[in-house]
């Protein structure tokens, strides 16, 4: 255990993006009130989540609750960069990409879903999502 | 026998979503909504088939014919017919869909000024037409000139699009009956078009909705009226043969 974590092994390195985007580090209250926003992040659309103030969160995601303690920040960022490099069927957009895609709208042509910087505000955000959803 | 057993026993699994039982999108709303549609005083679309009655009747173009004036008899003479398309058209030598036919039939044959794809008028029409096939099963032609548009609208069903990277299949197959956001999606079966959308307000044909999608997911729709859309209308109404027809249905 001890000699892997000393020289993790080449699929460690393809399951996470452990450089952040961004020189600034991420602001979670921002990020927060970014997976809120319907027509930004998108996330509740699709994701329950820890919003009690939020009505109408979709179900075809799993719960964000949790997610800061199943996955780590490396994991976190490439599942929201391009989700689809591990799994190439996800449904789940690829937040930082602008590569590879078909017929998409003018106005979104050449620009990804979020930023770099919000990337890290969301990421951060969901760091602090400890705690899984009460079943 | 020893091979065939497991890949037997593996059938059930490889089955699509499309195979699930169908379900229109009817029975997945609220009692309220139901009861909107099934009571015609209180379904908003059938303000538009009594228009479209009224504009059946009435006499354009230069011979002053009305529609009512070769199709006689409407509700013997239009009944099955929605149920029908989209299908083959002769003149252009390639599928035409409902509202297609009525704009081509009113130009070519009436002389009349055209309808515009969504306009009141030939919305209003196609509910008309669309409400004499009401309670009828789906019956798309089995002329073997459709099959390249239907497989061309599968694989438009089945691409992804748009900077969100969906297809319609991912929602419409493999998550129906699940949320997004507040709304159940609902399998994509094309029973009640054109439809009265409480969320547009408005009635619209499935071109409209097609085209809310692809925005939705962040794609450049096709224009109104493009092959692509009739393809995916001859794809969907494929296979949601047998299931009833609504016309005009109501939708959240």
């Amino acid at each position: 255990m001890l000699l892997l974590l000393a020289s993790p092994p080449a699929w460690a390195q393809d399951d996470a993006i452990s450089t952040p985007l961004t020189a600034s580090p991420g602001d979670a209250t921002r990020g927060r009130a970014l997976v809120a926003d319907r027509q930004r992040g998108l996330c509740l659309l699709c994701h329950p989540g820890p919003f009690p103030e939020e009505r109408f969160q979709g179900n075809l995601a799993p719960d964000l609750a949790g997610a800061g303690s199943r996955w780590n920040e490396g994991q976190l960022r490439l599942r929201l960069v391009d989700s689809k490099r591990l799994n190439p069927d996800s449904i789940m957009p690829s937040y930082y990409r602008t590569e590879g895609l078909n017929r998409v709208g003018p106005a979104f042509r050449g620009r990804t879903v979020l930023s770099a910087q919000e990337i890290e505000d969301v990421l951060a955000y969901l760091l602090t999502l400890r705690e899984e959803a009460p079943r | 026998m020893k091979r065939a057993l497991p890949i037997l026993l593996l059938a059930p699994l490889c089955l699509s979503a499309s195979a699930q039982e169908r379900r229109s999108g009817f029975e997945n709303m609220a009692r309220d909504t139901q009861a909107m549609q099934t009571d015609d005083t209180a379904n908003p679309g059938m303000l538009w088939v009594l228009e479209g009655q009224s504009l059946w009747h009435q006499p354009a173009g230069p011979a002053a014919q009305s529609c009512a004036s070769c199709h006689q008899n409407t509700e013997v003479s239009m009944r099955g017919v929605a149920a029908r398309y989209p299908a083959w058209d002769e003149a252009s030598a390639a599928p035409i869909d409902l509202a297609g036919r009525i704009a081509q039939c009113r130009e070519t044959r009436q002389g009349a000024p055209p309808l515009a794809r969504e306009s009141q008028g030939l919305l209003s029409l196609s509910a008309y037409v669309g409400n004499q096939s009401r309670g009828l099963p789906i019956a798309p032609p089995a002329d073997p000139r459709m099959d390249a548009a239907r497989e061309q609208g599968r694989a438009l069903y089945t691409a992804r699009r748009g900077q969100l990277d969906l297809s319609c299949a991912q929602c419409h197959d493999d998550n129906a009956g699940r949320r997004l956001a507040g709304s159940t999606i609902p399998q994509a079966h094309p029973t009640g078009y054109p439809l009265y959308r409480l969320e547009w307000q408005t009635l619209g044909s499935l071109q409209r909705r097609l085209r809310g999608c692809m925005t939705g997911v962040r794609a450049e729709p096709f224009a109104y009226g493009a092959s692509e859309y009739v393809a995916i209308e001859a794809f969907l109404a494929s296979r949601a043969q047998g299931m009833a027809l609504e016309t005009p249905a109501v939708r959240p």
